[in-house]
């Protein structure tokens, strides 16, 4: 529609710049790549509320031992969708808000390329997220056997997994066109001079993220295909009794969620790349060492699958393989992690919001890579499988890894897409509470899995109850610190001290250096000069 | 239109990348099941054959095998008619089973073997067993079919009793049948 209302505004204003129609059919029809963004944005936080929610009834359920608050199959019903949720509702959406607002502004693009099929690929994720939350109103319930959907469970549920399922080829279908429209974007759409290997790190990161997208997401949607004609239409790919086999479902599965775990974590990477230098006012330590140890993660994601499986039966050999494998994934992480240190080494390093997440997020995160090299090797893993070491463990890349990348991308960014900045004071608030709180929370997790509980319980042996307790207090605290994010966000939007075109002192990307703030509705419609 | 042109090469490029992606997650079944068959891994319906001069039977050692047989979502009575055997590591015996048809139609079904403790499966041998083919049995009819195996001398020698199960899936029909079956019986619960 704004398309199409391009030619009129053109020819009666001829000098007036246009803007988008008013009110909700703004956002309709928008194919504005910054109202998309913005869509994406609030609804990747509606569903972090909304997972968050969940992850909270769960951690009051785990409070005390003994059965409290809700029944042993709403619980799983929780875990379940609590993962879907997060995985598919928040933290992918939101990184492609991310991609949507930047990408264009940082390559000196007017818009994405395809920006008809952007508008599309945000308007099939809320009814995939209705459909994922209404399934818990159906006989039945939601599914309950796990984010990871694994047959046989998967096959025995009621219509709730059916909702899942088709709420996940949706899903996938809004990720393969979000990916098409951001490689094209980036390889086709450079302003001239911007070179690839001058492109700013968060481009580069989702260039590779993109295609991992494009490789995986179809695999996804083959498998939850096979769940589906093996529920509903009498095939046995993977029901044992018709000659099918359940692991078979955990390979594919697999192949695609090893990849999918750095599609959520390396736009994080490319976020924290970019904060890193401009608070440290120094120019990215191994730029192009980032660029091939971002391509490297990705190709290696595809041969560690099994590590994820490693107590199915598979051959020595195999178990072997992947426990090398995985470990080798630590040298490219390793080298970015040094990089991001001496980035900082020697800098003239300031502490705002923005750098202070990302510094969290180094820390942090080196601490789930730890755990993961843990959990690489295969006694362990056997020892550690399906236990809270594992939650602790994911819970340490993906929180604080992606999800105080996106904080710190959020506050870097939100001057530029505002003009206004924001409370300093609050954001640090929500930072040290996020900080202190998510370790309350999930640093005990790691003492509780090597101590033997199972995770996916509502109910557990009394030994266990100390730590589940202060966990579950960290959980609370965490879930209202993100309150204050919220205020922080919605403050800033409503006003505030101007900011700045270049916002932050050490900035030298495209959208610091050459448009104002805020950003306007339509910016590099003629391309920028790139030095 | 000409500065779209490379956009929509692009565009076709990588939606075809997504369906050989898409067409790739079914290629790996083929693929997965013939690693199985070449690893030796999950070869269910497949009899095991004896190479005769290496067999050799240690009579030192007696082990207790256990028997059992269940039954999931079909009419059938289904039981060994011995519940232990008690044989020699590398001796080939053959014990019994028997199912029976208590409903008025004609039922399909595939057994499905299981073993406790898991490495049993990398000693057992089985010359001939009723759960390499699918079973049909006509309305109330009786049927007393043979388990031909081995477990092999290099039998871990801390374990002294294992058990050999197997469990009767309803084949032909689809699968929400059973899964609507359950619901109910859950419900009552």
């Amino acid at each position: 529609m704004a398309a199409v209302h391009h030619p009129d505004n053109e020819l009666g204003h001829e000098h007036e710049h246009h803007g988008p129609p008013a009110g909700i059919m703004r956002w309709l029809t928008t194919t504005n790549h910054k109202d998309i963004g913005t869509l994406y944005l609030w609804f990747s936080f509606a569903m972090f509320l909304t997972g968050g929610v969940m992850a909270l009834t769960i951690r009051s359920e785990l409070f005390q031992p003994g059965l409290q608050i809700v029944e042993p199959e709403f619980f799983n019903q929780l875990t379940t969708l609590h993962g879907l949720v997060m995985v598919f509702g928040a933290i992918m959406p939101a990184f492609v808000g991310f991609a949507n607002w930047q990408i264009p502004m940082m390559i000196g693009a007017p818009d994405m390329a395809f920006a008809r099929m952007n508008n599309w690929s945000f308007w099939l994720l809320p009814p995939a997220a209705l459909l994922l939350i209404s399934s818990f109103f159906v006989p039945g319930g939601a599914a309950a056997g796990g984010w990871t959907l694994y047959p046989p469970l998967s096959i025995q549920m009621g219509m709730g997994m059916d909702m899942t399922i088709f709420a996940i080829h949706i899903l996938g279908a809004s990720s393969i066109m979000g990916s098409i429209n951001i490689v094209t974007t980036i390889l086709n759409m450079r302003a001239p001079g911007m070179t690839m290997m001058k492109m700013p790190l968060f481009v580069w990161t989702w260039l590779i993220t993109a295609y991992l997208l494009l490789a995986v997401m179809p695999v996804l949607a083959g498998a939850v295909t096979m769940l589906l004609t093996d529920r509903q239409f009498g095939t046995n790919f993977f029901n044992a009794a018709g000659g099918g086999d359940p692991v078979m479902f955990q390979h594919i599965f697999w192949f695609f969620g090893h990849p999918e775990v750095y599609i959520m974590i390396l736009p994080a990477f490319g976020i924290v790349s970019q904060i890193i230098p401009t608070f440290a006012r120094k120019k990215l330590f191994g730029y192009s060492s980032m660029v091939y140890a971002t391509s490297s993660i990705a190709i290696l994601s595809f041969v560690v699958w099994a590590h994820h499986m490693f107590t199915v039966g598979m051959p020595v050999t195999a178990q072997l393989f992947f426990m090398y494998a995985t470990m080798l994934i630590a040298i490219p992480t390793g080298v970015k992690v040094f990089n991001w240190t001496a980035t900082m080494w020697r800098g003239s390093m300031t502490f705002e919001a923005p750098m202070l997440f990302s510094i969290g997020f180094i820390f942090l995160f080196t601490i789930g890579g730890f755990s993961g090299i843990v959990l690489a090797i295969v006694p362990v893993d056997i020892v550690l499988q399906e236990t809270y070491y594992v939650i602790a463990h994911f819970h340490y890349v993906l929180v604080s890894g992606s999800l105080f990348g996106l904080f710190a991308g959020t506050y870097y960014w939100l001057p530029k897409w505002t003009g206004n900045m924001y409370d300093e004071g609050l954001a640090k608030t929500h930072f040290w509470c996020s900080m202190i709180f998510f370790n309350i929370t999930f640093f005990v997790q790691h003492f509780l899995g090597l101590a033997g509980m199972p995770r996916r319980v509502p109910d557990y042996a009394l030994q266990f109850a100390d730590f589940n307790m202060i966990s579950s207090i960290g959980a609370f605290g965490f879930g209202f610190s993100q309150l204050i994010f919220l205020y922080c966000i919605i403050k800033c939007i409503r006003g505030g001290p101007k900011a700045t075109d270049e916002v932050w002192e050490g900035a030298d990307t495209l959208e610091f250096t050459d448009l104002p703030s805020p950003a306007p509705y339509h910016s590099f419609e003629t391309p920028p000069k790139v030095k | 239109m000409n500065a779209l042109q490379p956009n929509l090469v692009m565009l076709k490029k990588l939606l075809i990348l997504a369906v050989v992606m898409f067409a790739f997650g079914y290629a790996m079944i083929p693929f997965y099941k013939k690693i199985c068959e070449v690893a030796g891994l999950n070869n269910l319906l497949q009899p095991d054959t004896l190479v005769e001069e290496t067999r050799l039977v240690d009579t030192s050692r007696m082990l207790t095998v256990q028997l059992d047989a269940n039954t999931r979502g079909l009419p059938w009575e289904f039981k060994p008619l011995q519940s232990t055997v008690k044989i020699h590591p590398g001796e080939l015996v053959e014990v019994m089973y028997e199912i029976t048809n208590n409903s008025a139609r004609e039922v399909t079904g595939q057994a499905i073997p299981s073993y406790a403790p898991l490495l049993v499966s990398q000693y057992i041998k089985k010359l001939e067993c009723f759960c390499f083919t699918k079973q049909v049995l006509k309305p109330y009819e009786v049927k007393q079919m043979p388990v031909q195996f081995l477990i092999e001398p290099e039998f871990p020698g801390d374990i002294d009793s294992l058990s050999i199960s197997y469990t009767f899936f309803e084949i032909g029909l689809s699968n929400g049948t059973t899964s609507n079956e359950d619901k109910s019986t859950k419900s009552k619960i």
